[in-house]
């Protein structure tokens, strides 16, 4: 059978994601609870100390640029993008949001763009298997076959996927692609990463930047709180953050918790196949029963009528 | 006369409009009998849901909606889907109650129901095609493109395969409405299955639209949210149901006197008391089940803030309070008040589904959703063509009165 990993990651849907590990697994199961995900998929790791914000949003811009979408709205300049604490949109994959640091004039800035989960909500959520987590770590998207239910925008705990309310025939869902096609298939960083002039981003496989976040706190643990959000965050992500300050005064969700998404709709859907299979049988017991009870009703009363049973062969 | 002119068997082909169609009047007369005040003003909400469609599907749902990025769903899946799917799920507890329990003298409530969950669901469907971004694309989760992961798939797959289960239950009448004696045989005989089916599937999807909310462990209220929310959601459907078919009926016997004369104010109170007991069993149950869930998540300190009591008004309020209302109509033997605790029922069920779906996902967040008249527009104009559907069927087949020549039939 002529089937790409690509397309059997779809297939197989969310266990998919972690079956097909490298090496022979010792059994089926074994295989689905012990792949750790493509040990080379990338990731990238955000050190929200280091990024300037105003004056700068080079990522925005870049992002826009790389995705031909439109120009942000309010050029680098202007501090009054800042006022509201933006979401991403159908035609902003990223946004740099301030928030109040530790003192009024050092603001922390934070950028926002699609996690990349490592078994991603949105993927157990569409149903008719758009999104997959592909081996680079990137989670892709497919608009071909999208219905527009949006189950995964309300489903995602970072809510990251946006939609194309304004179009009438075709529209899809939109969120940061992680420069797949463009960059990331040739290992290249995606163009936010290298549009940064303060170096904010490091891209390279997330093994690795986990280390280096790691090694980058115990080294200054005055500078940054000992959490890497992203490493265990909904199950692992491959886009992994630095802060100075708790992670829930930077916009970040710390309720998401450690679990991946999947697992929580995964016992439920087991089971789907054991109601299909004991209910009949259950009910239909019911019915012979009745009919029974109904028989023997008749058969004391002595009046024998077959018409009825027929009816009900 | 006890049986109306369209049910007479075997009329001329000729006539088969008039008689089918037109109710045995000339189509002049027959259009004249439709100018009533009640059709002025469906007519006027179809109107406003075709407008409203119009832009719809020109200008794109971010036109008449006020659905966005934070706030994906609201009342079309709050109230068109969760509520649509859930209230008509009498269609299958008659079927249940007829067909395998046996409890033959249910037996006039079996048509209506089945008639009414059939066009329930295929309402909600209709509403899809709102809701939707690409409605044209419905079929693909069916045909080549599997999410086999997603609870999402099992409720299409479900809605799908019941929708054409209800279709078969609903031959008979139709069939008979026809004049076709021996297709109507061969579909009677596809009821027992049909029915099972329609039990497994509908207990299958029922509690699938509540484990959807599964995934939202951080957006839903923790007072709502719960690991047995796909038993909630099952639970509440059947009680929802039951309130359903005392309060249809209740209807039907009030707006089509002609079809509904061979059956006494007495017989129908007797029906309505004996689903009351039904519906008082369920809800206690529901209530319990309500409790266990904040139990076995120990959120007992949760429920005395404003979340808290608005948590309580719907357990007590809409669950507790209806449940002692039916069990006190069967102790009094009051059908009228019976018929409150359904229509009470019935409501606590569109406050659940609207509270897991829009009023507490996304509690905590800035952006919060309210509807904007157009989506409401719509939901109206989907209720409305539903009840004149309701009506269109009920005046012509045998749904609220048998059929002459299957009088003695047992379906």
């Amino acid at each position: 059978m002529n089937i790409t990993r690509r397309d059997f990651l779809k297939l197989a849907g969310v266990a998919g994601v972690r079956v097909a590990a490298a090496g022979a697994p010792a059994s089926a199961l074994a295989s689905v609870e012990e792949f750790e995900g493509n040990p080379n998929r990338y990731g990238v790791l955000v050190d929200t100390t280091l990024c300037i914000g105003h004056n700068c949003r080079r990522c925005e811009f870049a992002c826009a640029k790389e995705n031909e979408l439109p120009t942000p709205d309010k050029p680098p300049e202007d501090a009054s993008v800042f006022d509201n604490r933006r979401r991403t949109h159908a035609d902003q994959f990223t946004v740099v949001n301030r928030f109040p640091g530790k003192s009024p004039d050092a603001p922390i800035y934070a950028k926002k763009q699609c996690m990349h989960c490592d078994e991603p909500a949105c993927a157990s959520a569409c149903l008719v298997g758009a999104f997959s987590k592909s081996e680079t770590g990137a989670v892709e998207y497919d608009a071909s076959v999208c219905i527009g239910c949006r189950y995964c925008m309300v489903a995602c705990p970072f809510e990251i996927p946006t939609y194309e309310y304004d179009s009438a025939l075709h529209p899809r869902v939109r969120k940061c692609t992680f420069c797949l096609e463009s960059r990331l298939k040739e290992h290249k960083p995606p163009a936010c990463v290298e549009a940064c002039p303060r170096e904010v981003m490091t891209f390279g496989k997330r093994e690795d930047l986990v280390k280096v976040a790691r090694q980058k706190i115990a080294r200054h643990p005055d500078l940054y709180v000992d959490h890497i959000y992203g490493e265990h965050e909904a199950g692992g992500t491959s886009w992994m953050y630095l802060s100075k300050v708790p992670f829930d005064e930077i916009g970040f969700r710390t309720d998401v918790g450690k679990r991946p998404y999947p697992e929580l709709t995964r016992n439920y859907l087991s089971a789907a196949p054991l109601v299909m299979a004991i209910w009949p049988t259950f009910f239909l017991s019911v019915y012979l029963f009745t009919k029974r009870k109904e028989q023997l009703a008749k058969e004391e009363n002595g009046s024998g009528n077959n018409n009825h049973e027929k009816e009900h062969a | 006369m006890a049986v109306p002119t369209q049910l007479t068997p075997n009329a001329p082909a000729h006539d088969f409009v008039r008689d089918k169609i037109f109710l045995g009047r000339t189509p002049r007369e027959y259009f004249l009998s439709l100018l009533t005040p009640g059709h002025a003003i469906a007519a006027i909400i179809i109107l406003v849901g075709l407008y409203v469609s119009f832009e719809r599907f020109t200008k794109g749902m971010g036109a008449i909606s006020n659905l966005t990025d934070a706030n994906p769903w609201g009342i079309w899946i709050g109230i068109d889907v969760l509520c649509g799917v859930a209230l008509a799920a009498g269609g299958f507890i008659t079927g249940v109650i007829f067909h395998l329990f046996g409890m033959k003298e249910y037996r006039p409530l079996v048509r209506p129901a089945i008639l009414t969950g059939f066009l329930g669901y295929a309402l909600v469907v209709f509403g899809l095609m709102y809701d939707l971004g690409r409605p044209w694309r419905l079929p693909y989760p069916m045909v080549w493109s599997w999410g086999t992961s997603s609870v999402m798939f099992e409720v299409g797959w479900c809605v799908a395969l019941y929708l054409f289960c209800q279709f078969i239950e609903f031959w008979p009448p139709l069939l008979e409405w026809l004049g076709a004696k021996k297709l109507r045989a061969m579909a009677v005989r596809l009821t027992l299955g049909a029915t099972v089916m329609a039990v497994v599937l509908s207990t299958l999807h029922q509690s699938s639209l509540g484990a959807l909310f599964l995934l939202m462990p951080a957006k839903l209220h923790p007072l709502w949210y719960s690991m047995y929310l796909p038993v909630f959601f099952l639970i509440s459907a059947v009680s929802g149901g039951i309130g359903m078919i005392i309060f249809e009926s209740t209807l039907s016997h009030r707006y089509f006197k002609l079809q509904t004369q061979h059956m006494s104010h007495r017989d129908l109170d007797n029906l309505t008391l004996g689903l009351a007991k039904g519906g008082a069993m369920v809800l206690y149950m529901y209530f319990w089940l309500k409790i266990i869930g904040v139990a076995h998540e120990h959120q007992w300190s949760l429920l005395w803030d404003g979340w808290g009591m608005w948590w309580w008004t719907e357990v007590i309020g809409f669950i507790l309070a209806p449940a002692f209302l039916f069990l006190f109509a069967v102790r009094r033997h009051n059908a009228f008040y019976a018929r409150v605790a359904a229509v009470w029922t019935v409501l606590g069920l569109i406050l659940n589904r609207l509270n897991v779906s829009v009023i507490t996902l996304n509690y905590n967040a800035t952006e919060r959703y309210v509807p904007h008249w157009k989506e409401v527009a719509v939901t109206v104009m989907i209720i409305t063509i539903g009840v004149l559907i309701f009506k269109f069927i009920v005046n012509r087949m045998p749904i609220l009165v048998a059929h002459p020549d299957y009088a003695a039939d047992e379906h």
